[in-house]
């Protein structure tokens, strides 16, 4: 046993693409450890979200083995999944992807419901998940009401509330300001750091990658350059 | 739970639209519990008035006896079996014998059946006590009709008619009538054409002394004569032809609720389809968030039904007192409702059975469960990813 919380062994995805097929991803080869800040870096179709689906348990690979926090994601259930998904891994969405009917404090206490967490600890633990991302004054809001710097903070708060191992980041500082980007990723950061949750993102976004501790080049699904950064 | 509650939260986050659908179901709902009401509030009008008025408890027939054929009622008189006499006796039936003849009100001809009841029966509601003789005069007859056969031969109390009738020999023989009293009653079929002497003066006219053409039992009637040659129809039998006409009611009835239905619940499978395609990044959220497809599609079944939840608590809300107002008013009918020939009062008084209003609910919410579970298979086959992205299935 290792102390990685992802492991990823020549993992292919293809898609069907007409009569012919799309290789999404091509034999990566890749492990995250526990608090690892790193991120998938890359042009459009490299295949970074892919990527992110498989450790997310959103999708499976068509070949090699995606072991994430000791599960074979390629032999879950979709029961399986779902626990693995609500327990181990917190999701931030480009599109930050709140429940519009939802109050924020209602967004953030979701994945708790799920849990099937008792009421006392769940509004704590969602009141402080708010603190965390400077929201708790916005809890009754509706998520309409804020801006997007604002509801990708929701979105950081409803990921890290259940305090997973893991927390995919798809893009999440594509729909923002450089002020708010810069804010969102410190935010994370900081959690990263308290929390030691692994954080992998997908981006392109320069003002995210000089935070990052390990950039990951993907190109044509394949693994260009894995490089770690070294803090000063 | 967990469902229910996120359910109602995503109906009532939908706003305008969620009421839509609740008012126009509602409606619906509230619609069919009133028509069923006043049918059943009319079936069970109908089925007392005429056990009251024409039925009673049960009747034994004359063998010949068709009420159906009154070429049949020449023959179908005979002087009751021991068994009914002794009912009779015991005031548990009366015996009512029933001949052909005209009558000439005004100079015209009128087809009427002379029926022979005693004055002092109490089984029938018939107001045979307004029969009182005129010891005076031997050729006085007292005669009682109901309202429409009044209205129809334009005559009223205190006025005499004309009849012409043929004893049992077929002798024809004539005598003027004289109406001691128009009774008003919802059963037409005892009413209309018919004119109501004494049995013993009918008996005595058509010289059928001591017979009868059917006795009426008394509700509190016991040990009933079984082995007997007149024929025994019980109360099922009598009402036969009332529980055919409520039946085909009925009928109509539920076609009319399944259209109104219909149009209630098209709205709510229109939603879900809609739903399913507007909230596709919602539902890739939910399964990012650690529910399984299945579980998103129970919530979206629920969301859908829970319409009809919020139809019924609405549907109270104002069907209710609209219900028990017009319950207490009861509903007006039309001057010439009775032509149909089924009993039926001036007014309905619906009547809201807990069993129909259950079945309602019933109806209502299994249904809805159907059209709303109905688009939602479509989540199942959904892939996560695509979902996420808002992609079409």
């Amino acid at each position: 046993m290792n102390n990685n919380v992802v492991n990823l062994e020549n993992v292919t995805k293809r898609f069907p693409a007409g009569k012919t097929e799309f290789k999404a991803l091509n034999k990566i080869n890749l492990s995250f450890g526990k608090g690892e800040f790193a991120g998938l870096v890359g042009p459009s179709g490299s295949g970074k979200t892919t990527l992110l689906n498989i450790i997310g348990s959103l999708d499976i690979p068509t070949e090699g083995k995606a072991i994430v926090l000791n599960k074979d994601i390629g032999q879950l259930s979709h029961k399986e999944a779902a626990a693995l998904r609500n327990y181990g891994i917190g999701f931030i969405f480009q599109t930050y992807n709140l429940l519009p009917v939802y109050s924020v404090f209602d967004n953030v206490e979701f994945a708790l419901l799920l849990q099937k967490m008792p009421s006392d600890k769940r509004k704590k633990a969602v009141m402080e998940a708010l603190e965390w991302v400077g929201l708790a004054d916005r809890a009754h809001s509706r998520p309409s009401t804020l801006s997007g710097g604002e509801c990708q903070r929701v979105a950081i708060a409803r990921a890290m509330v259940k305090k997973p191992q893991i927390v995919l980041a798809d893009e999440p500082s594509a729909n923002l300001d450089s002020k708010n980007s810069h804010h969102i990723v410190q935010t994370m950061k900081r959690l990263n750091q308290e929390l030691k949750t692994t954080f992998i993102f997908s981006t392109h976004d320069e003002k995210v990658m000089q935070y990052l501790d390990r950039i990951i080049y993907l190109k044509d699904g394949m693994v260009e350059k894995d490089e770690q950064i070294i803090t000063k | 739970m967990l469902e229910f509650k996120l359910a109602l939260k995503n109906l009532l986050g939908s706003g305008l639209r969620t009421w839509l659908n609740v008012t126009v179901l509602s409606i619906a709902f509230v619609i069919i519990i009133f028509y069923n009401g006043m049918l059943d509030g009319w079936n069970m009008q109908a089925t007392n008035d005429t056990r009251a008025w024409e039925t009673g408890a049960g009747q034994y027939w004359h063998p010949d006896y068709n009420p159906y054929d009154p070429f049949t009622f020449a023959d179908s008189h005979s002087k009751m079996e021991e068994g009914i006499l002794a009912l009779e006796q015991n005031e548990m039936a009366t015996p009512v014998l029933i001949t052909q003849a005209t009558g000439y009100p005004g100079g015209r001809l009128v087809n009427i059946l002379l029926k022979g009841v005693s004055p002092n029966q109490k089984i029938l509601s018939i107001p045979s006590h307004l029969l009182k003789d005129n010891p005076d005069d031997p050729y006085y007859i007292p005669a009682i009709i109901g309202n429409r056969m009044a209205q129809n031969l334009r005559l009223k109390e205190g006025e005499r008619v004309l009849v012409r009738w043929r004893d049992t020999n077929g002798t024809f023989d004539a005598r003027e009538v004289t109406i001691t009293g128009v009774f008003k009653t919802t059963v037409p079929t005892i009413d209309a054409g018919q004119i109501w002497i004494p049995l013993e003066k009918l008996q005595e006219l058509t010289s059928m002394t001591g017979e009868a053409t059917y006795a009426v039992i008394s509700p509190s009637a016991t040990d009933l004569p079984e082995q007997t040659e007149w024929v025994y129809k019980d109360d099922k039998a009598l009402l036969k032809d009332l529980a055919d006409i409520m039946a085909a009611k009925k009928g109509s009835s539920r076609v009319i609720s399944s259209l109104l239905l219909a149009i209630a619940l098209l709205a709510i499978f229109d939603t879900q389809i809609l739903s399913i395609f507007r909230r596709q990044k919602e539902i890739g959220t939910y399964i990012a968030l650690g529910m399984t497809r299945m579980r998103v599609v129970r919530l979206f079944t629920i969301e859908g039904t829970t319409h009809s939840f919020l139809a019924i608590l609405v549907g109270m809300a104002w069907g209710m007192p609209l219900l028990l107002w017009i319950q207490r008013n009861g509903i007006p009918m039309p001057a010439n409702a009775d032509q149909a020939g089924v009993a039926i009062a001036d007014k309905i008084t619906p009547y809201y059975g807990g069993g129909m209003i259950m079945a309602t609910v019933l109806l209502v919410v299994l249904s809805s469960l159907i059209v709303s579970y109905m688009p939602t298979k479509r989540i199942s086959k959904m892939k996560p990813t695509d979902a996420l992205r808002g992609k079409l299935v």
